[in-house]
């Protein structure tokens, strides 16, 4: 919600908005939005339109044979929606899940999953130019989710593009 | 959204409906054909059949697929021929019938294609027809036969009275009386008296209801059916009444007509509107009210329904759970509302479910045809017996049927049945049969296709099959397992491709249809007496009888279908091949046993199958397997929901449903399982102690 309204306040004062631009944190049409969230001391950001809804862990069905970080299957309404630990998926071990714990639920290439993080923080309001391409490493197949970095009044975030993470 | 737009989209949507009717209409004629060609069709088939012509005409006619109307209108009027008797149901006219049908069927699938199905296409049979019709006026003028219906020969200038009264709703269809004026008009001199006195003060006048009436007077060589074109598309709307006004008594007509008039009075009461138009045309309004008993719904709806009231059926059991677990009188009072709500929602289940569930009679009358054609193809006597066409079954799945049935029924012709000479050597009838049938099995639909053919030549079966490297050629099969090779992949035994078997689909693919619609096929062949292949599909494809099973901390579902029996067994009965296999013996079968907690790694699970349950299910490829389980939670209804549509898919699991705690519990592939091979090793210590205080069976059995 709050998000729309910094957008629609942006579209009257479009002259004034683009003076100011660098110093004031207001949505242009281009800009983009996050949402951004904790794994440990780390932060992270996901796309804003992928989300569909957050909500607390609750426990899920494994499914057999899966790699670790698939918890398994939680009932989403009626529908049945895969969850997967992210922190497990970065190769740090098994989140020990507790009702405080998070579940972004994101739909991306029209499939339905939750991701578990630790906190929700924040929504990102940024310009193009504010995401940073990531250092080139010497990064192997497959390891190309880490789409862009954003230098944020709290520190950095790295923009995950969820299609590449599980794919 | 653009006016243009939308009507383009209606357009299209009726598009869709008039060939889903046509479909519909098509399948149901074939049925009646079928009865005429052995000589069974009375007069009311002989009404169906001119209904389903006439159907399609009109809608042709509407859409403006010319081809179609134009044979459609000599197909229809050689059949009012037939209903009014003059001309005869010999097997020449039952069989020009039948070709009829197959032009019509071939021209409405040229019009969904939009295509042209050329110009010459049915000509034969469209000039069959007019020889036929041929003594009574030409083609074109072929329906003038409904005037000899009414005793009234066209000849010469006639007078035609024509009260026309619509509906009030008749704008609300769409319909413009001018224009059926203007077409009226071009039939003759036409005289036009509008009666206006339906026609309410201003102040109430509602500008969307139609208030006018009209008298033609039409003079013209016009038949009535002429005239009855004209309202052909609104005599659901109007009462229409014509009558014939013969010049010699012209002036006693015109006497008449004033009376007529007066009926525009009464003329808004239902009643005598439908009395007046079934004088006028009665094959037209009985299918009409035919339709009226049904509504025509998108499937996705339906759907969204069921889907809707299986979320139902789990929260209500899920409250029903919550309930139960609270003890307090207090908390008690609600429970008899709730018993009431448990009541209301299995019955709305019931029928929404129901909404679904279709005749498979729409996929069995396609049989008849396939038969008689493939039987004159092959030189081969066929009689094919068909029963409970009338068993229902879901919608989705009796459009998944056709192809499977349609193949196997080919295979059984192809295959299984002798030409006539062999099968008098055989001390057989000259007449081979196959016996078709449908039937309600608990939750499932048996479809059976049985043949008193050769039945299935083994020798030969095995032979291909070690050809082509689908067994070894040391392999000891038993009849029953080389019965069941003819479903696996590429094998096929025709040993040249023919355009009737052979073409590279075999009956793995039926198999896996089948499969696909979680049913079972099995196949019973007794070799010089026929083969009999059986179908097990549940009746709907959103619901499932499951029994839950639970395996350590964790439920899952297995299909009650493929259950044959479940059993604690005895150290004596198991047995250790080797590191990973373990068999089960069960009155002289060794099953093999699928350890869920292994295979699955679940935790907490007992692992010792003296120790838990055994149960052995059926897998649709043949052969059994024990899946061990710690104890059967209960048999229940489940709503299957796919998990296909959010991840890949997960071996040995078919689906997913929720539970009444709003869990989630998966749905065993017993198919899958029974390929599965566990991912630890068996534990060593107590399989091995029992091996040696039993020194088994199997030995034995070797």
């Amino acid at each position: 919600m709050q998000a729309n309204m910094l957008h629609t306040q942006d579209v009257n004062p479009a002259v004034k908005g683009s003076e100011n631009a660098a110093s004031e944190i207001v949505a242009s049409p281009t800009s983009c939005q996050f949402i951004s969230f904790r794994l440990g001391e780390d932060e992270y950001a996901i796309d804003i339109m992928a989300v569909r809804e957050i909500k607390g862990w609750t426990d899920a069905t494994p499914l057999p044979n899966q790699p670790p970080h698939v918890l398994g299957v939680l009932n989403l309404r009626g529908a049945i929606v895969p969850i997967l630990d992210l922190r497990s998926r970065f190769g740090q071990g098994l989140t020990e899940a507790t009702p405080m714990h998070v579940v972004i639920i994101a739909n991306v290439a029209e499939r339905t999953f939750g991701i578990l993080v630790d906190a929700v923080s924040d929504i990102l309001t940024v310009e193009p130019e504010e995401i940073k391409p990531v250092p080139d490493a010497d990064r192997s197949e497959g390891e190309d989710y880490l789409s862009g970095i954003i230098n944020a009044d709290h520190g950095m975030v790295v923009v995950l593009g969820l299609q590449e993470l599980f794919r | 959204m653009s006016i243009d737009g939308t009507s383009g989209s209606d357009f299209e949507r009726f598009r869709i409906t008039f060939f889903e009717e046509c479909n519909e209409i098509l399948a149901d004629l074939e049925v009646h054909l079928t009865q005429l060609q052995e000589g069974a069709l009375d007069n009311e088939g002989l009404n169906a059949v001119f209904r389903a012509a006439h159907s399609i005409k009109a809608g042709a006619g509407a859409f403006g697929f010319t081809d179609l109307v134009n044979f459609t209108h000599s197909f229809e009027a050689l059949l009012d021929k037939m209903r009014d008797g003059e001309i005869d149901q010999t097997p020449q006219v039952a069989d020009l019938l039948v070709r009829g049908g197959d032009v019509l069927a071939e021209l409405v699938s040229a019009a969904q294609e939009n295509r042209n199905a050329g110009p010459d296409f049915g000509a034969d049979v469209l000039e069959q027809v007019n020889d036929l019709l041929g003594n009574a006026p030409k083609p074109t003028d072929a329906p003038a036969s409904a005037d000899a219906q009414h005793g009234e020969i066209s000849s010469g200038m006639g007078n035609w009275t024509i009260q026309l009264t619509p509906n009030v709703d008749l704008f609300k269809n769409a319909t413009e009386p001018l224009l059926l004026i203007r077409e009226l008009r071009e039939l003759g001199a036409l005289k036009v008296n509008c009666d206006r006195s339906q026609l309410p003060p201003l102040r109430k006048l509602d500008p969307e209801l139609a208030y006018f009436s009209w008298a033609f007077e039409l003079e013209s060589e016009c038949s009535r059916e002429n005239i009855e074109e004209v309202f052909e598309f609104v005599d659901d709307t109007c009462e229409i009444a014509i009558e014939r006004a013969v010049s010699s008594e012209n002036d006693a007509k015109s006497d008449e007509a004033p009376p007529q008039g007066a009926e525009v009075q009464p003329e808004a009461s239902l009643p005598a509107k439908s009395v007046a138009a079934k004088e006028v045309a009665p094959a037209g309004k009985k299918a009409k009210a035919a339709a009226a008993s049904s509504i025509r719904v998108e499937l996705g709806r339906i759907d969204r329904l069921v889907n809707t009231v299986g979320e139902l059926v789990i929260t209500q059991a899920m409250l029903a759970q919550e309930l139960a677990d609270l003890t307090s009188d207090v908390e008690r009072q609600p429970i008899a509302g709730q018993e009431q709500l448990a009541n209301l929602t299995r019955e709305l289940q019931e029928c929404v479910m129901a909404i679904r569930m279709q005749p498979v009679k729409s996929v069995f009358a396609r049989m008849p045809r396939l038969v008689r054609d493939l039987s004159g193809k092959l030189g081969k006597k066929i009689n094919l017996r068909m029963s409970g066409e009338h068993t229902e079954v879901d919608k989705t799945i009796i459009e998944e049927l056709a192809d499977p049935l349609t193949h196997m029924i080919r295979n059984s012709i192809d295959h299984g049945l002798e030409t006539p000479d062999e099968r008098v050597a055989a001390g057989k009838a000259e007449e081979g049969t196959i016996d078709l049938s449908a039937a309600h099995v608990g939750g499932n639909i048996v479809i059976s296709i049985s043949d008193d053919g050769a039945g299935i030549n083994r020798e030969r079966v095995l032979a291909i099959a070690i050809d082509k490297g689908i067994v070894q050629p040391d392999a000891h099969l038993t009849d029953q397992e080389i019965d069941e090779l003819i479903f696996a992949p590429g094998f096929s035994t025709a040993e040249e491709v023919t355009d009737i078997s052979g073409r590279g689909v075999g009956m793995d693919v039926v198999r896996r249809n089948i499969v696909s619609l979680g049913g079972r096929i099995q196949i019973q062949s007794q070799p010089g007496h026929g083969t009999r292949l059986n179908m097990l599909i549940p009746l709907t494809l959103a619901v499932l009888d499951g029994m839950i099973v639970a395996v350590g901390n964790q439920r899952y579902i297995l299909p009650i279908t493929s259950i044959v029996e479940s059993f604690r067994p005895s150290p004596s009965q198991m047995r250790r091949l080797d590191d990973w296999t373990q068999v089960v013996q069960i009155r002289g079968e060794f099953i093999r046993i699928v350890r869920l907690c292994d295979l699955f790694n679940v935790e907490n699970a007992t692992h010792d199958p003296t120790q838990g349950l055994v149960v052995l299910t059926e897998v649709a490829g043949g052969g059994k397997i024990g899946i061990t389980v710690d104890e059967l939670i209960g048999q229940q209804q489940i709503v299957i929901k796919s998990l296909n549509d959010n991840f890949d898919p997960v071996p040995g699991i078919s689906g997913a449903t929720i539970l009444g705690n709003g869990k989630v519990a998966l749905i065993l592939d017993i198919e899958q399982l029974a390929g599965m091979k566990g991912t630890v090793p068996l534990p060593q210590e107590r399989g091995d102690a029992k091996e040696v205080d039993a020194p088994v069976a199997i030995v034995a059995a070797e």
